[in-house]
Parts: C-alpha cells; sequence; structure tokens
C-alpha cells in the first residue's frame, strides 16, 4: 500500500476548478518531484493535501496511509506525519518561536499518545537540529518568522519539519528566493532526513533544487493532471526544453 | 425659548433620595460638605451620562443603568470573611494589602500596621474624621467632577485609600488595593489619593471583585500625584462578578523626569466604565498607558483615556487591546492633546480589537488634539477577526484549532501586556488570560 494515494482528485477554489484528476502514488521512502509550469497547480495540491479552508475536493479520494485524509482536520493530518513546508511562511508577532515549535510538537505526541518531551529534551533536539541549519539561538527567541529574511524563514520550515519527524513532507517551492547557500543548507536538511520512514513531495518550478535533493520519481503537472512521469532525468530535459509543450492555456493560483 | 426639562429616570431619583438621606452622615467637615453638594449638582444639572454626551457616546448609562442600588452599609462579619482571600486574582501574597468589602475600609484583613519605612496608609474615611488640612489641598483636584461619574462619586465617596510615599522612598513590595462586594446588591463609592514624593519609587496594584450573581454597582476613583523623578507602576484588575457596573477613575498628574505606568485588565462585569484622565505636568517624563480587555456574554466595557500634555518633551505610549466573543461591545476613546507650551511631545495611540464572533461589537474612537507645532504623534485603531492564514499555519503544525486560537489570542494581547515592567506582573495577566480562555472552550 503506498503511503499516500491519490485517485482522481477534482479540487475547486471560488467555484473554479484547478485540479482536474490528479493521481499520484508515493511510496514510503521515496522522493518525488512535481515540476511544471506556473498555474499548473502545484501550490493548490499543497494546499488541499494540508487541509486548507477554500481548497474545495470535488471528486476522487486522498488516502494517507490507507485513511481517508479528507475526514481529518489539518491538525489531525500533521499528527497522522504529514509536513507541508509553506511557500511563503507567515510571520506570528508574539509567539516565540520556542513556545511554538514545543505547542506544535507536543500536540501531535499528545494526539499520539505519546508522551510530552522534557524540557532539556526538547531543548536539546532543537539546539542540534537549529545548529545543523545554520539558525541562530537569538532567532528562536523572536516571535516566529518575524525579521526572518525569506532564507531564513525557509530554513526555520525545515527546522520545524525536522523536529516534527514527518511521514510525509510536502516542500512548496521550498528552493524559491534561495541564495546558493541556503539551498545546500537546506538541501542537506532534507537529506539528512530521507530514509525509508520519511517520503517527500518537492514542488518546485526549477530543476536546481534536483542537483541537491536527488528524486526518485519526477512528475509533469499541467493544468491540473499529471501529464508525465519519468526518472530524474526528466528534470533535465525540462530544464533544458522549457515548460513549452505542457504550457497551460489558463493561468490559476 | 423653553427650557427643555428632561424626565428623570428611575435611578436619577434614587440616587437622590440616597444622597438626600446620605449626605449627613458621609464623612468630612463642612469643607468637604461643601464639595460634594457642589457635585451633585452637577449631577443634578445634567443627569446620568447619556449618548448624547460625547464622552460617553458608547456607554449610555441613562440607558444602562436601570436602577441605583441602595449604598452599601458596613459590612458584616460574613461580608468581610469574603476579604480574606479577594484579590488573589492579581497578587497571590507578595503584595501589602489594603482590604475594601463594598468599599468600606476593613483595618483588620489589611497590612496598613507592617508597612515599609517610607510608606503610610489611611482610609479616607479616618482621614476625613481627622485634620483635613493637607488632604484637601489635593483631593478632588484632579479628578474632573464636570464628568458625572467622578461627580458622583465626590458626593458619595465614603472610604478609599490615602497613601503617602515620602520623597525618595523607593517602596520594594507591591501595595494592592483589594475591593471586594459581598453578595448584597448595593452600591459603594470610593476615592483613593496617593502621593508620590520626588524620586519616590512605588508600585500600586488595584484589584475589583465579587460574586456573580449581584447586581452591585462600585464606583471608584484614584487621585495620583506623581512627583518629580519619581517612578510609579500601577496595574489595575476589574474582575468583578458576571451582573456587576464598575466604574472606574484614574486621574493623575505626573511631575518632571518621573515614570509613569498603568495598566488595565478588564475581564469582568455586566457594564464597565474604565476612565483614565492624565496629566503631563513636568518635563521629560516618560509614560506607558496600556490595557487588555478581554469580553464574553453580553458584556460591555468602556476604557476612555484623555492624555494631556502640558510640559514639553514627554513621551506617552498608549496600547489598548480588546478580545471581544459573543455578543460583547468593547469601546475605547482616546484623546491625546498637546498644549501648546508642550514642545517635543511624543505620543502614540494604538488600539487594537479582536473579534470572535459575528455579533460582536467594537467602537473605537482616537482622537489627536494638538496646540503645539514641534511634536510627534500618531494614533491607530483597528477591528477584525482572527488571522485565517495564521490559524491555519498553526494548525498544519499539528496544533488542535481551539489551541491555535487561544496562541494567537495570547500574542495578541502580549503585545499591549509587555509595556508592563514588572516582570511576575506580565505572567500574573498572561495567566488571567489564559484563564479567560479556558472559560471559553
Amino acid at each position: 500500500m503506498p503511503l499516500l494515494e491519490i485517485k482522481n482528485l477534482h479540487v475547486e477554489i471560488d467555484g473554479k476548478e484547478i485540479l482536474k484528476g490528479l493521481d499520484l502514488a508515493v511510496n514510503a521512502g521515496e522522493v518525488h518531484a512535481i515540476m511544471g509550469p506556473n498555474g499548473s497547480g502545484k501550490s493548490t495540491l499543497a494546499y488541499v493535501l494540508a487541509g486548507k479552508d477554500g481548497y474545495e475536493p470535488t471528486q476522487g479520494e486522498v488516502l494517507f496511509n490507507g485513511e481517508n485524509m479528507f475526514d481529518m482536520e489539518p491538525d489531525e493530518r500533521a499528527a497522522a506525519g504529514l509536513f507541508l513546508a509553506f511557500q511563503y511562511p507567515l510571520e506570528i508577532p508574539g509567539v516565540a518561536t520556542m513556545t511554538f515549535l514545543r505547542t506544535a510538537l507536543n500536540a501531535q505526541r499528545k494526539r499520539r499518545c505519546e508522551a510530552e518531551l522534557s524540557t532539556p529534551d526538547f531543548l536539546k533536539r532543537v539546539r542540534e537540529v537549529a545548529k545543523k541549519l545554520n539558525i541562530e539561538q537569538d532567532m528562536l527567541r523572536r516571535g516566529v518568522n518575524v525579521g526572518f529574511s525569506g532564507g531564513e524563514k525557509k530554513r526555520n520550515e525545515v527546522l520545524q519539519m525536522a523536529l516534527l519527524e514527518p511521514k510525509l513532507a510536502v516542500l512548496d517551492e521550498t528552493d524559491s528566493g534561495l541564495d546558493i547557500d541556503a539551498l545546500r543548507i537546506v538541501s542537506d536538511g532534507v537529506n539528512r532526513l530521507r530514509g525509508p520512514g520519511a517520503s517527500f513531495i518537492l514542488i518546485t518550478h526549477y530543476q536546481r533544487l534536483l542537483n541537491y535533493i536527488v528524486p526518485d520519481v519526477v512528475h509533469v503537472l499541467s493544468k491540473g493532471r499529471i501529464v508525465r512521469t519519468g526518472g530524474k532525468d526528466l528534470a533535465l530535459e525540462l530544464e533544458a526544453r522549457g515548460y513549452a509543450e505542457y504550457q497551460a492555456d489558463e493561468v490559476a493560483a | 425659548m423653553a427650557e427643555l426639562k428632561v424626565i428623570k429616570t428611575a435611578a436619577e431619583t434614587a440616587l437622590a433620595q440616597s444622597f438626600a438621606q446620605a449626605r449627613a452622615r458621609l464623612p468630612g467637615d463642612d469643607v468637604v460638605a461643601k464639595e460634594r453638594a457642589a457635585a451633585f449638582d452637577v449631577f443634578v444639572r445634567e443627569g446620568l451620562p447619556h449618548r448624547r454626551v460625547e464622552d460617553w457616546k458608547y456607554t449610555d448609562l441613562r440607558a444602562l443603568m436601570r436602577e441605583a442600588k441602595p449604598l452599601a452599609a458596613p459590612p458584616d462579619a460574613q461580608a468581610k470573611a469574603r476579604g480574606k482571600h479577594a484579590g488573589a486574582l492579581l497578587d497571590a501574597g507578595e503584595a501589602f494589602r489594603i482590604v475594601f468589602v463594598d468599599g468600606a475600609f476593613v483595618p483588620e484583613l489589611s497590612d496598613t500596621a507592617v508597612l515599609e519605612e517610607g510608606l503610610s496608609v489611611t482610609s479616607l474615611a479616618a482621614a476625613l474624621a481627622g485634620d483635613v488640612g493637607e488632604l484637601t489641598q489635593h483631593l478632588g483636584k484632579l479628578a474632573p467632577t464636570s464628568d458625572v461619574a467622578v461627580a458622583l462619586n465626590t458626593a458619595f465617596m465614603g472610604d478609599g485609600a490615602v497613601i503617602q510615599v515620602r520623597a525618595g522612598a523607593v517602596i520594594k513590595k507591591p501595595l494592592q488595593l483589594v475591593f471586594v462586594a459581598s453578595e448584597k446588591p448595593t452600591a459603594n463609592f470610593t476615592r483613593s489619593l496617593m502621593l508620590v514624593g520626588k524620586g519616590a519609587r512605588v508600585m500600586l496594584l488595584e484589584s475589583h471583585e465579587g460574586p456573580a450573581g449581584s447586581a452591585y454597582q462600585a464606583n471608584a476613583a484614584l487621585e495620583v500625584f506623581v512627583g518629580d523623578e519619581a517612578h510609579v507602576d500601577h496595574v489595575k484588575v476589574i474582575g468583578d462578578g458576571a451582573d456587576a457596573l464598575h466604574i472606574s477613575t484614574l486621574a493623575a498628574a505626573v511631575g518632571a523626569r518621573a515614570r509613569f505606568n498603568t495598566f488595565s485588565f478588564v475581564s469582568g462585569g455586566a457594564i464597565v466604565r474604565n476612565q483614565l484622565f492624565l496629566k503631563f505636568d513636568g518635563e521629560g517624563t516618560v509614560a506607558n498607558i496600556g490595557g487588555a480587555t478581554l469580553l464574553k456574554g453580553r458584556q460591555h466595557a468602556d476604557t476612555t483615556l484623555v492624555a494631556n500634555h502640558v510640559a514639553r518633551g514627554c513621551q506617552s505610549r498608549e496600547v489598548f487591546k480588546s478580545v471581544l466573543d459573543d455578543e460583547a461591545h468593547g469601546v475605547f476613546q482616546g484623546r491625546i492633546v498637546v498644549r501648546p507650551g508642550a514642545q517635543q511631545t511624543d505620543a502614540k495611540m494604538m488600539t487594537r480589537a479582536l473579534l470572535l464572533s459575528e455579533q460582536a461589537e467594537a467602537d473605537s474612537k482616537p482622537e489627536l488634539e494638538i496646540f503645539a507645532d514641534d511634536v510627534q504623534c500618531g494614533h491607530g485603531a483597528t477591528a477584525g477577526a482572527m488571522d485565517d492564514e495564521l490559524k491555519f499555519y498553526l494548525m498544519a503544525r499539528g496544533i488542535p484549532a481551539a489551541e491555535a486560537e487561544a496562541l494567537l489570542i495570547q500574542a495578541f494581547l502580549g503585545e499591549a501586556i509587555e509595556s508592563i515592567e514588572h516582570a511576575g506582573m506580565r505572567e500574573t495577566l498572561n495567566e488571567r488570560v489564559a484563564t479567560w480562555l479556558r472559560g471559553r472552550e
């Protein structure tokens, strides 16, 4: 049984159909890249998986570990092992990063009937992960993402991911806006987590990220459907030839 | 043109009767009695404030106050027992306590005798019974009797605290005025006065509470004179019972190069009016004025602030936040006045309301009146619902909806609560916010 199974998924936003029968299966431990032109529905896929309001599935189903994802609230999906790294991580003034991380981690553990992490254990884990991602202690004391640069925000997403240890992480254009050093740090973070218990969906417009995180499978998303699937070489082909042959007629979110 | 005669409401008639009966036994000599009479005349002339009185536009007391409760009798043993553990909502035992039950000072529950060197507290009733010479130099000099709520307080004031902090004294422990109402639905009028000498430092806490189910009426006024270079922190919690009517007035005059911080936390009462009249009389003073209001059900709370910059070079920051659930109604009226001599005033006022329900209502009326030309003043006001994007971000990390909302509400209020210098007090108020949030679930 695949870890994630999407069958004939149709999704509307404000009555406009964006995903038009998408099929995708991700097995445990696999890394899939989803590439496609702007407006093909990449971010819609990310949000509908995470359970954002306003992204209305009208047909099809999504099974995560065999369970119907649409029966679950966003927090339940997270506790079940889904993680979405946001394309534009939000700033939350007044909520300290440490409080945020701890509340999230303990909420997930509680739902899984696991004991809360003790303060020293929690701090130790955060420090270890933060160090590997070049995130300074000072940043953790600030409000979530407040005053962070674009690259720092993306690193903070990877920090959260590393701490929460999801079964499936969806990275929505995590590479956008990163310089080469930040891209390497973020990629290292992902590669460290990669393993039999952790699968990834990398949503990206560019092939560049895939030099650092080598995918098992590459899909091309166009006009709300997966139109082509191949190995890592497909990304190189796309880089060389562009999306012209898959270009969407219509522009959408 | 014929003068329009407004028909008295039942409450207005009852107040007039109360005053006629009580005036002879209210404390103080002839001078005080005259002031009471003059203040009461203001009430007779104006009546209870109503929506056509601009300063009371959103709190129509004439309509809201259906009846005037009889004046509270001196508390009996049972009533006094309520005072024993009161005040914990603001302080769990660190402070010197001065306890008032139904508006009357209770010496056996108060720490009047064991205060630190440089700090003295007497009851207003006792002070008015003695030599009132020095007292009348200050009493009633700050609270504006043109305001009818203050006028009623001056007319009826029965007791309160008279606090003196000697010049240069640094009072280590906070002083807490504990006001508690008993089960009897009565009215009480307290007036307190604090004189802070030059260079002194003190922290004054004020807590107001009472049982739910009793429609008592409390009108509490406090006048504070802050000497030059003094440092005063004031924190007030209005945590009255769910059926109470509470009117609070803080009137302060702040000297030069002083620090004056005041914070109001409002979560109790059915109808609350919290008014602040602040005057910056001396140069170079820095003031942080803040508040957090948390309302649910059909609660109504009005915060009305007038910050009057008279002297040059003062800095004031006003940050007021409210969280309104169910059918609650929150009001903020803030006016910064900069007098012609108050050049280089730096005053910034911000008010924000977070509406948690479709039926909740927030009214904000920020005003600047500037008569000087070299100043930095600004104000802002917002009202809005919970940010769904932020809530989704938190939920996407595994935080359940209710907990996500609680975190965002705490963060929202945090910006105001952070202005309190005392770390322990910030923690106490954050804990009160958490308690309120638990009550929402």
